[in-house]
């Protein structure tokens, strides 16, 4: 049942991004472009209309004792910011406003969207998968007092 | 590109689509829907007990839109950045996610939503410096 479930949330988020045209970079960057002359609010406006379902959702979750399909509901979310959460956030948004993708449409329009989608994918893995990599690194760094 | 009525009920529609499956993973599994977690889970190669959901979740992330586009036709995809710039966004998007963790789906659809203040933060980082990356830095570039 989990993996049924999964299966139907990834498809209606797939079709969710298609409908709204989030898949389309060249509409997001219309958002992130405020110099453009052709501002297009419609990512606030997706924005709004997921977010409404999901307060409802989170309420729901206080009341339940445990998900449909068992197990737990995820913990009350980390009250700390550091470094790591706002450089991650800060370079990831400078990766969306480059390209006007980020990782759900990205993948939503790969069946479709070309090469250039696929390039976008592979640099995406890279960066993913360098990620650990350099935490690493600046962990040992730190614990043995350089840099 | 233009925005009229039909495209705002759209966006709506789209934004009411992304919210409900994201409820759905929530109180069917208790899995928050945040992609580029998902992602770097299914692709990574510790242990990962939620891997086959994981992987489902992005079947249909990927095949869902591939039967809209054959049934309703492929929408446009607007593809102005080179190559080269593509290949440095990606690595920015999948190096930024992991180590932020999180993007706009996993902070903010599902972080702002319950008002989690490392998504709040985490969501004004990315969206001010997507902002102004595309206002500032992409016209340098020529684009």
């Amino acid at each position: 049942m989990r993996t049924l479930i999964a299966l139907l949330s990834g498809s209606l988020f797939g079709a969710g991004l298609f409908v709204s045209d989030m898949i389309d970079p060249g509409r997001v960057l219309a958002f992130l472009d405020l110099a453009s002359g052709a501002w297009d609010p419609t990512l606030a406006f997706v924005m709004a209309g997921a977010l409404i379902p999901m307060a409802l959702a989170w309420r729901l979750t206080y009341r339940r004792t445990e998900p449909l399909s068992g197990g737990t509901f995820p913990p009350s979310p980390r009250q700390d910011a550091d470094g790591a959460l706002l450089g991650g956030a800060a370079l990831f948004g400078i990766g969306w406003g480059l390209s006007g993708f980020c990782p759900g449409p990205a993948l939503s329009s790969a069946g479709f969207g070309g090469p250039q989608v696929w390039l976008f994918l592979a640099a995406m893995l890279a960066g993913m998968a360098l990620a650990p990599r350099l935490t690493a690194l600046a962990t040992t760094r730190a614990a043995s007092g350089t840099g | 590109m233009y925005v009229n009525l039909q495209d705002w009920l759209a966006a709506l529609a789209g934004g009411g689509l992304i919210g409900l499956a994201a409820a759905l993973l929530l109180l069917g599994n208790g899995r928050i829907a945040g992609i580029s977690g998902i992602l770097g889970r299914a692709m990574a190669r510790s242990a990962n007990p939620f891997r086959r959901d994981d992987l489902a979740f992005l079947a249909g992330l990927i095949g869902t839109p591939v039967v809209l586009a054959l049934l309703f036709g492929a929408p446009q995809i607007e593809i102005t950045t080179g190559p080269v710039v593509l290949a440095i966004g990606g690595l920015a998007v999948g190096l930024g996610t992991a180590l932020g963790n999180g993007c706009t789906s996993g902070h903010g659809v599902c972080g702002l939503s319950r008002l989690s203040f490392r998504s709040i933060v985490a969501t004004g980082a990315f969206m001010t410096a997507g902002i102004a990356t595309a206002t500032v830095l992409r016209p340098m570039f020529g684009l």
